[in-house]
């Protein structure tokens, strides 16, 4: 049987229809040259948008720091008349001089430093020892000991701070305080971090066992073994643990509020907030002192962060994939 | 002594300092031993250590590394847990003796003021704060900040994505409110926010949004603070995982010439799906914890300088206040606030451990 073809000399096409390709006349180079275009328009909107966002993020910094060159009148509207200004009429360097008569900067400082080593120093001590068993050694009741570790990371610390402060008070810490119970307050209860020990315990499991091995091989206890070689080889971890560490001391507020009976004993956020700078013939608040202060609080940190950015966001990224 | 020689894996082992050393010993993975190659006969081969003591199942000397986090843990972690949980439950707790009367399920009738708060010699009053104050706070702030914070980090992270220049350099910028002290900054919305400041200033209006304002109004800055706060970390995240994306999934859409709202809604989302549902979860548990935020910008749990109500607690809040001021007389109130708190942030886990478990929706 012979095929049927369409013979389309018959076919009537409607002649109202019109067949058109949309990029129909366009050459390549018109193509192109209009993708161009559209790209430029569309990232220049993105970097539009973007940096007017942060803009607005690093606002309460730019406010912070033209508010401590600020006198009062100016912030108070009297000297404007209005609204405070997006520049300081007069610079008031000598807020900062101020600053450190009305606000025990360095006492603070000094606490909050002390506080930091100890409780750094103590938690690397701890976290490297309980990830070194972790990860290398075995013994029975590793993955059941290792789980009520994890169990305790859903505990929120708040939970634990009634019992706690009961807890260092029945050792002798609050009644008739001493410098050195105050820091014990905030130094011990802080030596355990279960998810550095999780974090630290990741990165130890990297590490190669043959590495291992050739230790045990040269006559190396575990001990040496622990501190020559892993203890380096997970250096990186140890340094973002210490610097979140020190932010976090930096930034604790409520336990230390809670425990030290002296405002002298206390923290730097704590010495901060509780700094009244009250001028004492008007009772007025002096905004300027307060925010002089307030960026002699904030700059340590943003040292730290400039020098060591990669660490922490190494460090706080890697919190985010604890899940 | 090793007649079968193929048993035996060579150590590839590398000193510290990253050199590689020769194959020197062997391991024997079968009978887990070392051996260690000191001539080329396999006579003078001689084993060195067996690493039986490694891997026996009774290893003392684990328990001994184990020893200072485990102490630390049961004192500050586990102990307080359950005391916690005991406190709650007991009636007439005595905070100095340590024990109180009975069990009772009073204290948490008492803070959800269903049952009235009985003092001997001062007589009985209804306790309102938290249900008043302290839960309704919690709420808006949770309901508003995770996912107004959420949405934002998603555009500005697809938005830094899909920039060259300066990306490190903003990607910084939109970083540093992390990296600041909670109380600083929070004193520094408080001069933004203030009757003179600048918000009143560009809006032209003469609110008081922290001194004697509203309870209702006070909440705006509240939540501009803590939504600035929790962008940095929700950025973070979620910029790492659009780099983790692969690229073929972007060059399809190209090819099928997609809208970039269809890129949006069919590739990016989908793909960060793991990501937005961890930072929900963990964005709701952050949010029902907040405290810092109010103590940062209002200094105390209300407005206004004078009054006593405090309209301003949250549940944790709730919690510190009665551990400061009222901790002789109603520290097992304060327990079973902390209880609920548990409670309801431990079914927030367990919803996170499921979904983490699917960690493809798409």
């Amino acid at each position: 049987m012979a095929k049927e073809y369409v013979n389309f000399s018959h076919v009537e096409v409607n002649p109202n229809i019109v067949l058109s390709i949309k990029e129909a006349g366009k050459t390549v180079e018109t193509i192109k040259k209009a993708e161009k275009v559209g790209k430029i328009i569309s990232t220049t909107f993105t970097y539009i948008f973007i940096v007017a966002l942060a803009i607005l993020v690093i606002f309460p910094f730019y406010w912070m720091i033209i508010t401590s060159l600020k006198t009062l009148d100016e912030i108070t509207g009297m000297s404007t008349g209005g609204n405070q200004t997006y520049f300081p009429e007069v610079v008031m360097w000598t807020n900062y001089v101020y600053v450190f008569q009305r606000f025990d900067f360095t006492t603070y400082m000094f606490n909050t430093i002390v506080v930091a080593v100890f409780s750094t120093l103590g938690t690397l001590i701890t976290t490297v020892f309980a990830a070194f068993a972790f990860s290398r050694l075995k013994f029975k009741g590793r993955e059941a000991v290792f789980m009520v570790f994890l169990a305790t990371m859903m505990i929120p610390g708040e939970m634990m701070v009634i019992s706690n402060y009961i807890t260092v008070s029945s050792f002798g810490w609050i009644t008739d305080q001493t410098l050195l119970e105050a820091y014990a307050c905030m130094i011990v209860p802080f030596w355990v971090s279960v998810f550095y020990i999780y974090l630290l315990r990741q990165n130890f499991k990297q590490i190669p066992n043959e590495l291992y091995l050739a230790a045990k091989v040269d006559g190396k206890s575990d001990w040496a073994f622990l501190w020559k070689v892993m203890v380096p080889l997970a250096a990186p971890t140890l340094i973002s643990i210490t610097i979140l560490k020190f932010m976090g001391t930096w930034n604790s507020y409520v336990w230390p509020n809670l425990v030290c009976t002296d405002v002298s004993y206390q923290l730097i956020s704590n010495g901060l907030r509780g700094s009244t700078f009250t001028n004492a013939d008007t009772q007025v608040t002096e905004y300027g002192y307060r925010m002089a202060a307030t960026v002699l609080v904030t700059v340590p940190l943003f040292l730290l962060f400039v020098f060591f950015r990669k660490y922490i966001m190494k460090g706080v990224g890697r919190a985010g994939i604890k899940g | 002594m090793f007649k079968d020689r193929k048993k035996l894996k060579t150590i590839s082992s590398v000193s510290p300092s990253g050199e590689a050393v020769l194959p020197s010993a062997q391991y024997n993975k079968d009978d887990n031993v070392i051996v260690r190659l000191v001539g080329n006969s396999p006579k003078k081969q001689y084993q060195v250590s067996g690493i039986d003591d490694v891997v026996s199942k009774n290893n003392w000397k684990a328990w001994l590394y184990l020893a200072p986090v485990i102490i630390l843990v049961s004192v500050f972690l586990l102990y307080p847990l359950i005391n916690t949980i005991f406190i709650a439950f007991t009636s007439n707790y005595s905070y100095i003796e340590g024990y109180g009367t009975g069990l009772t399920l009073d204290n948490f009738a008492i803070v959800l003021g269903l049952k009235q708060y009985v003092v001997e010699g001062t007589g009985a009053s209804t306790e309102t704060n938290f249900v008043n104050y302290a839960v309704p706070n919690t709420l808006i702030i949770t309901f508003i900040t995770v996912p107004v914070s959420i949405t934002l980090a998603l555009i500005i992270s697809v938005a830094l994505n899909s920039i060259k220049w300066f990306q490190k350099f903003l990607q910084t910028v939109f970083f540093l409110p992390y990296v600041t002290n909670s109380i600083a900054i929070g004193m520094v919305f408080a001069v933004i926010f203030d009757k003179q400041g600048v918000i009143n200033g560009i809006f032209n209006i003469d609110t008081n949004w922290i001194l004697n304002a509203d309870r209702w109004t006070a909440m705006i800055p509240l939540c501009i603070y803590i939504v600035w706060q929790s962008i940095p970390f929700k950025i973070l995240i979620l910029l790492s995982g659009l780099q983790g994306v692969d690229k073929q999934y972007y060059q399809a859409a190209q090819i099928d010439s997609a809208s970039k709202s269809k890129i949006l809604g069919r590739i990016t989302i989908p793909l960060l799906s793991p990501q937005i549902m961890y930072l929900m979860i963990t964005g709701f548990i952050g949010a029902f914890k907040e405290y810092t935020a109010v103590v940062a910008i209002f200094n105390g749990p209300s407005t206004s300088d004078t009054s006593t109500t405090k309209e301003l607690l949250t549940v944790v809040y709730y919690v510190y206040d009665i551990l400061q001021n009222d901790a002789l007389t109603k520290i097992q109130l304060g327990a079973a606030a902390a209880v609920l708190l548990f409670v309801v942030i431990l079914l927030f886990t367990f919803v996170q451990f499921k979904v983490s478990k699917r960690r493809v929706f798409y």
